[in-house]
């Protein structure tokens, strides 16, 4: 069994409309390498579901969303995210805003394969003003006891960034925390996965390491290598956080043609041109990881 | 024994206050003076507090703002953030935020300004607000007090539940909304007035209550036993300088002025 393709052979696994999970959290851990591939394809039509970071960002200025599902966008230490603010400044997609628990308790339903998850968070404030679509129901054993029922939200794809992956789909991070990634996969018809590296058996060649395995392998459709895939964004420990990259990406938003920019200079010409003009991988492997 | 304190430190240690009853909870202050202040609370009278490393570890020792390397404490144990979700659906934690806008109902903001659908300013989202405030205890801090927070209607969008019956299911049987203190650079206030209204607790030196009514949106009550701040201790100074050692609270409250206001000419 050998699930690994490239980029161009990952994309080709999406098609247009999709609902698309994204793992990771604000601006750490996101398969941007991916993220970029899907930029320079032609897929559009995207519902994205994510605890947003610059993806989302740079999937909206490219004209790739139609919807998004989230209870945050935020580049971490530059708490707003400049092309989000734009799109939804220019009401230019559409959105549900979560909780950030309400996304975790979607994401859970749709892996558990039931129609809704009840809890009270959300109640009384305005998330059920602006996601009409949400339900209450009355708890069958005290019907005063009123619950929103989050309904599953379900995924046709979860895309997922991990330090190593084998052939067969095992994945592991080394990172303090593997955020929601194992419930975007339980909830996702497929996953793909980017790693900073891959190997042909982790069981193999990194056998002490079992328990940072994120999920189990059936489960994966698709394995990539993309080192330093992650940039801008943190792979602990390998490398942290491109705060003058993403301060350039912010200062883009500003500019007339700030985004034809970014996308002419970083994105179009290929991964192995981004790495480059980031400034080559020794380089990137010494950008710190931020302590907060 | 009082020594000089800025009006950072005032507000550090009249923060720290906000979780002195709390046992054996998971404190979260979010921003550099909350931080602090629940760094000093474990430090001075909240032993059993809970406190993570800023990401995804739990320490007994707080972590010292920008600590990198040697400086950071060893850890006791993990707190992804499944497991906050886990303990902050029980209750068991108080958090302490800085919301963009907070309304006469304890509601506060930080999604987006202006209308929903097309904001004038969109921020982060509701983050957490919506499950924090139906689940745990939460705390406000105000680093510049002013009717721009401080909303006459209600807030652009209910992000943190509070007091108000506007958006409850019908029959539902109202949870308990727990709101601790709000911290701001002229005062310390509740919700505990009659009706929940807004309460006036201490004026920090110098600041009459006029002057916090006029920077309020909406009317404020005064406590049975309103009185100043308290000034911070030298030992609780020398405590917010170990877990602040490069300084980052001076920039925390625009101009970083004086703990005792100068007389006004």
């Amino acid at each position: 069994m050998n699930k690994e393709t490239d980029l161009a052979g990952a994309v080709a696994q999406l098609e247009s409309g999709m609902t698309v999970g994204i793992g990771g959290w604000g601006a750490r851990r996101k398969p941007m390498a991916l993220v970029r591939a899907i930029l320079r394809s032609d897929l559009t039509d995207l519902t994205l579901v994510a605890y947003g970071g610059p993806e989302i960002g740079m999937l909206c200025a490219a004209g790739k969303v139609r919807r998004l599902v989230y209870g945050f966008v935020s580049l971490d230490a530059i708490p707003l995210e400049p092309y989000f603010r734009k799109a939804r400044e220019a009401g230019a997609v559409a959105v549900s805003e979560l909780d950030e628990g309400l996304l975790l308790l979607g994401l859970r339903a749709a892996a558990e394969g039931v129609p809704f998850a009840p809890t009270r968070v959300g109640l009384g404030s305005d998330v059920l003003t602006y996601n009409p679509d949400l339900r209450t129901v009355a708890s069958p054993y005290d019907p005063a006891d009123i619950l929103l029922a989050m309904p599953a939200i379900r995924l046709d794809a979860a895309l997922i960034h991990v330090n190593r992956a084998d052939r067969r789909g095992n994945t592991q991070t080394d990172g303090p925390d593997p955020y929601f990634d194992e419930l975007f996969a339980r909830a996702a018809a497929r996953v793909i996965v980017t790693a900073e590296e891959v190997h042909d058996r982790l069981d193999r060649s990194h056998p002490g390491l079992v328990q940072r395995s994120l999920f189990d392998r059936g489960l994966v459709t698709a394995v990539v290598a993309t080192p330093f895939g992650a940039h801008p964004t943190t792979m602990h420990d390998r490398y942290g956080t491109d705060m003058a990259h993403l301060s350039a990406y912010v200062a883009s938003a500003a500019e007339d043609r700030g985004w034809a920019s970014y996308m002419a200079d970083w994105v179009v010409p290929g991964e192995a041109a981004y790495l480059d003009r980031a400034g080559g991988t020794e380089a990137l492997a010494r950008l710190p990881v931020p302590q907060f | 024994m009082t020594a000089d304190f800025t009006l950072a430190e005032l507000m550090i240690c009249a923060a720290a206050e906000a979780w002195r009853a709390d046992g054996e909870i998971l404190a979260t202050g979010i921003g550099t003076l909350p931080r602090i202040a629940a760094g000093l609370a474990r430090l001075t009278f909240a032993d059993g507090l809970m406190l993570t490393d800023g990401e995804a570890m739990l320490t007994e020792e707080p972590v010292p703002l920008g600590a990198g390397g040697a400086e950071r404490p060893g850890f006791s144990g993990w707190m992804p953030y499944g497991r906050v979700f886990g303990v902050l659906w029980q209750g068991r934690r108080h958090a302490m935020v800085t919301p963009v806008q907070i309304d006469r109902w304890a509601q506060a903001n930080i999604s987006c300004l202006g209308p929903f659908h097309r904001p004038k300013v969109q921020m982060l989202g509701v983050r957490g607000f919506p499950g924090n405030s139906i689940s745990h205890r939460n705390s406000m801090l105000v680093p510049a007090h002013s009717r721009r927070v401080f909303v006459e209607g209600e807030v652009d969008v209910v992000s943190s539940v509070g007091f108000s019956d506007r958006r409850w299911p019908e029959g539902m049987r109202r949870p308990e909304i727990r709101i601790g203190i709000v911290v701001t650079d002229l005062c310390v206030m509740d919700f505990a007035g009659p009706g929940n209204a807004a309460r006036v607790r201490s004026l920090h030196p110098g600041v009459t209550f006029d002057e916090v009514q006029a920077a309020t949106g909406f009317p404020l009550v005064t406590a049975p036993d309103l009185g100043p701040t308290p000034a911070p201790t030298t030992a609780q100074l020398e405590i917010i300088g170990r877990l602040d050692p490069r300084g980052q609270r001076a920039t925390a409250v625009r101009g970083n002025p004086p703990g005792i206001r100068r007389a006004v000419a």
